[in-house]
């Protein structure tokens, strides 16, 4: 039987606001354990949570982008469930009227096909607290300092129907909070944490299949292990004529499977009803105007422009845009050298760039060199002090040790030859030490011509002028 | 002393006819003579007689506010940094509040010497103050009997004058009854006019802080001192302040009186429907008038209070799981055993019972039926009030049904209990001011009035009632043990 995978995400995205949701604590990460806790994080007797407005900019902020409803009025609600690292015994949530509603996504597939992704809904929670079961001689440590942090939760509809359209999903809406500015996206930190509603039917099927939970996946990587074992997992099951249960389940990235949490029975209820402490959010609609004026550039929008103002295909321009740091420095590297020269910037940074950064695994934000640098490399390919191909030489000596392009190029020699009588004087050489292979392109066997051009380029050690080189050597076999 | 009102005692301390320090040991003195009322949970004297000291050098360098060097009660459930804040309750009994309730804020700021921490209902949750895990309060009048709850400690101590003011906390009733039970003067505000934060939770939409005092005129100049916006309490109301000791010499005439026919029904003790005609005849002479009014949806406030409570008690209750703060049972086995022996040991048997009811109406495939429900019949229930108010300037009736009954005499009945807020939680559902004075006695007990304004009308309803304390004197009474 041939099978259809049905996906349903919903993404935990932490706000960057320096305060918590509902207190004065700060937020940053990486805190000694409890230092980042004040009485209402901490859920003591008598304390009441008052709502940070930054919070509620940022989750209208993400409506907008999206272009969903931002709901003039919105109720926090109390789940309630007993957990050690949950101070209150409940978590301040949005259930019955969430801040935003509907919306869109458009994503682009590898091989270049756009889908719009329908979101179901956006609300505003507060995170928990973290257990830490090591080191405590069989008991729990719990720190608090994550307590109260915002997260705007980010629902889709169950439209993606393969591990790489969830993935394309993940990635568009990680660049997109980027370029908002309402989350630093870092994957590790748990800044940006996925749980996927996997479901296979077979093709042509209305109803939904049973679905399964797979919880908090922390790269993009993991999402696509984790719903690939599971879609395997659910079609054996069906195949083999057993039924998929409902339930949570965990993705172990060491053993690359997916395993249960929880089932349904043991669902917990979670009673949620409205926070008698909070009231209801208003938002009028000149609130949302002024939010609507601080949007920035989305992505969408600066892929179109980068195809129109540097004359860059959509192949390429979607790579550059996939986060605004990379666009950042795509576009900091043009200003510096030219929109000329924007073809290729986007060839360095896409190629040499881009290949050097997964080798290392690191964010365009961490490489060691800057848009500065660049730039000058790609000055000195303008300028012809040196060839394209000499200038991969440069940008791996310039990412090793952190010089400047020019000084590579003085202390290794690089510079390009362009004096004619030099290269006329290689091309000479080549030709005086090849005479069997001069005497049979002579004789008509013109395909020759690259071997002579690969040896004129070796004698030169790369370094003779590509341009001049053909045009000299095209001279000389005449003669 | 004892017997003068803040504004007298003031005048004293303005006179140099005592000082605060000898008005704080004067009390503290009574206090401990009075200790078998057990309407004291804590007792600080060392910061009292320290805040008194700081109080004379004010005085004495002519600083003087209404409170300044006044001596005060707080409620066990206001929060006061560095000192023990039970709420009543076992689970808290190892509990040192690491900041104040802004009332306390206040109350400091304003210059009152707190002398203490009152006994109270477990977490407020009680009629009778036999729920507290330090044992009944006894009702000064007569201490077979009990003084009410929740606020029963700072009811009984006003009663017995072991100070001149108290803090209280009302839910369903819990200032209101109280202050009847024991012949004193009490006012629930407006919800939102007092800030709740550091007030432990009961039940956050019901919940209300206001004081007790043996008169108008002083709870007046306490209300004074604890009302105003907070921004820690997201359901405070921010608005102009108003002057209720200013307003208290108002003449009452052509003051709309309605009386609501429901009121006065088979369940109410004829005696005391006697003495609240009386009172209104009282109110009548000063040129008042007086009408019949309608709240058809009175009968339904017991049965949606005791959804709507329960229902926030259970969430806001959650957070004493034995973690962070507060009880912890012995040697847990794991996680599971340590919330329920905690929670099982921790509470008393009422607090128990109103989680349960809590956590069953928010169940799921329940919550509509119950939950829901109960929360249109509390519109019902205030729009009846908002209809009424529009006719007539203050509601007068009855504070409750019966006068104080015996310690014991209902304790295995919940519902009887239930039913001493009939007149009370009515109020607290639509979010109006309600206050009770005393206004007589019924078998050597004392009788409250309740007078109930328009929201925010707090100055309204203190004036009506000081007007009538100035043609009559139960207020004055003490009983004969403590004079």
């Amino acid at each position: 039987m041939n099978w259809e995978t049905v996906i349903g995400l919903e993404v935990h995205v932490q706000l960057n606001t320096k305060s918590k949701i509902f207190s004065g604590a700060a937020t940053a990460y990486g805190a000694e354990p409890n230092t980042q806790a004040c009485a209402i994080d901490l859920g003591l007797p008598g304390v009441l949570p008052v709502l940070n407005s930054e919070a509620v900019r940022q989750a209208v902020k993400f409506g907008l982008a999206i272009n969903a409803k931002v709901a003039n009025k919105s109720v926090f609600d109390r789940k309630n469930y007993f957990y050690p690292d949950l101070p209150k015994g409940y978590q301040i949530s949005q259930f019955g009227h969430p801040i935003v509603l509907g919306g869109q996504l458009q994503i682009t597939l590898e091989d270049g096909t756009r889908k719009t992704i329908n979101l179901t809904r956006v609300h505003l929670e507060e995170d928990a607290g973290k257990s830490l079961h090591e080191d405590f001689k069989g008991k729990s440590g719990i720190d608090l300092n994550r307590a109260g942090t915002p997260l705007l939760e980010i629902v889709s509809e169950p439209e993606m129907h393969s591990a790489a359209e969830a993935v394309a999903y993940l990635k568009t809406l990680h660049a997109l909070v980027t370029y908002l500015d309402i989350c630093d996206g870092n994957m590790q930190e748990g800044s940006f944490r996925c749980d996927a509603n996997v479901s296979v039917r077979p093709v042509g099927q209305k109803e939904f299949g049973t679905r399964a939970e797979i919880k908090n996946v922390n790269s993009f990587k993991f999402v696509e292990k984790a719903i690939n074992y599971e879609v395997a997992r659910q079609i054996a099951l069906l195949e083999d004529k057993q039924a998929v249960i409902q339930e949570t389940r965990l993705y172990d990235s060491q053993k690359n499977e997916t395993r249960p949490m929880r089932s349904k029975e043991e669902a917990m209820d979670y009673r949620y009803f409205p926070d008698p402490d909070l009231l209801p959010l208003e938002i009028n609609d000149e609130y949302i105007q002024q939010v609507r004026d601080t949007l920035p550039e989305l992505p969408n929008a600066k892929r179109e422009r980068f195809c129109k103002e540097y004359g860059l295909s959509e192949y390429d321009a979607t790579i550059l845009i996939s986060s605004k740091a990379m666009a950042d420095f795509y576009e900091t590297v043009v200003k510096n050298c030219g929109t000329a020269n924007a073809k290729t910037a986007a060839n360095i940074i896409i190629g040499d760039m881009n290949a050097a950064l997964n080798k290392h695994n690191l964010e365009i934000q961490q490489a060691p060199i800057s848009a500065a640098q660049i730039s000058k490399l790609i000055l000195r390919i303008a300028d012809n002090t040196i060839s394209g191909k000499i200038a991969k030489t440069v940008f791996e000596t310039m990412w090793e040790n952190q010089e400047d392009p020019d000084t590579i190029i003085e202390k290794q020699g690089l510079k390009q030859v362009t004096d004619s009588s030099a290269i006329e004087q290689v091309i000479k050489q080549v030709l005086e030490a090849n005479p069997k292979q001069l005497a049979e392109y002579r004789a008509g066997k013109e395909q020759l011509y690259g071997y002579f051009v690969g040896q004129v380029m070796k004698a030169s050690q790369g370094k003779a002028n590509p341009d001049q080189v053909n045009k000299l050597l095209k001279d000389l076999l005449q003669q | 002393m004892y017997t003068k009102s803040i504004r007298e005692l003031g005048l004293g301390l303005k006179n140099k006819e005592f000082s605060s320090v000898e008005l704080t040991k004067h009390f503290l003195e009574r206090i401990k003579k009075f200790n078998t009322l057990n309407a004291l949970i804590t007792t600080t004297e060392e910061q009292a007689l320290k805040a008194a000291s700081q109080a004379d050098q004010k005085i004495a360098a002519g600083i003087q506010e209404d409170l300044t060097g006044i001596p005060i009660l707080h409620k066990d459930i206001f929060c006061t940094n560095g000192v023990k804040t039970t709420c009543g309750s076992l689970m808290l009994d190892n509990f040192i509040a690491p900041y104040d309730a802004t009332v306390v804020t206040k109350l400091k700021d304003a210059g009152a010497v707190c002398l203490g921490k009152t006994n109270m209902d477990e977490f407020a949750m009680g009629s009778s103050n036999e729920n507290s895990y330090y044992g009944p309060v006894k009702n000064p009048w007569d201490t077979a009997y009990v003084p009410g709850g929740s606020s029963g400690g700072s009811a009984a101590a006003i009663a017995a004058r072991l100070a001149p003011a108290a803090t209280a906390t009302d839910t369903g009733g819990s200032i209101r009854q109280p202050a009847a039970f024991c012949g004193i003067t009490g006012i629930k505000p407006t919800y939102g006019l007092v800030s709740r934060f550091g007030m432990i939770a009961f039940a956050s939409s019901l919940d209300q802080g206001g004081p007790m005092a043996a008169n108008a005129a002083d709870c007046a100049i306490m209300l004074q001192a604890m009302a105003g916006f907070d921004e820690r309490d997201s359901t405070c109301v921010n608005r102009p302040k108003v002057d209720y000791v200013a307003e208290l010499d108002k003449p009452i005439k052509g003051l709309r009186i309605g009386l609501p026919q429901e009121f006065f029904n088979d369940k109410l003790n004829p005696a005391i429907a006697d003495l609240v005609h009386n009172a209104v005849k009282e109110l009548e002479k000063l040129g008042a008038t007086v009408k019949s009014i309608s709240l058809p949806n009175g009968h339904l406030c017991i049965p949606a209070y005791y959804i709507i409570a329960p229902a926030e008690c259970s969430s806001n209750l959650a957070r004493y799981d034995g973690i962070r703060f507060g009880y912890r049972c012995k040697d847990p086995v794991d996680l599971e055993d340590m919330y329920k022996r905690t929670r099982s040991e921790g509470f008393g048997a009422e607090v128990k019972r109103r989680i349960l009811i809590g956590t069953y109406v928010l169940s799921s495939g329940y919550y509509d039926a119950y939950y829901v429900k109960a929360q249109k019949i509390r519109t019902l229930i205030a729009n009846d009030f908002i209809k009424a108010l529009n006719e007539v300037d203050v509601i007068i009736g009855p504070t409750t049904p019966e006068v104080a009954f015996k310690i014991g005499a209902k304790n295995t009945d919940p519902i009887a209990m239930y039913l001493n807020d009939i007149y009370t939680s009515s109020v607290n559902l639509a979010g109006l001011p309600g206050l009770s004075l005393p206004i007589g006695f019924v078998n050597n007990l004392p009788v409250g009035m309740q007078i109930i304004g328009n929201y925010f009308a707090e100055a309204k309803i203190l004036n009506v009632a000081h007007q009538l304390q100035q043609v009559t004197d139960w207020h004055t009474k003490v009983p004969a043990e403590f004079a």
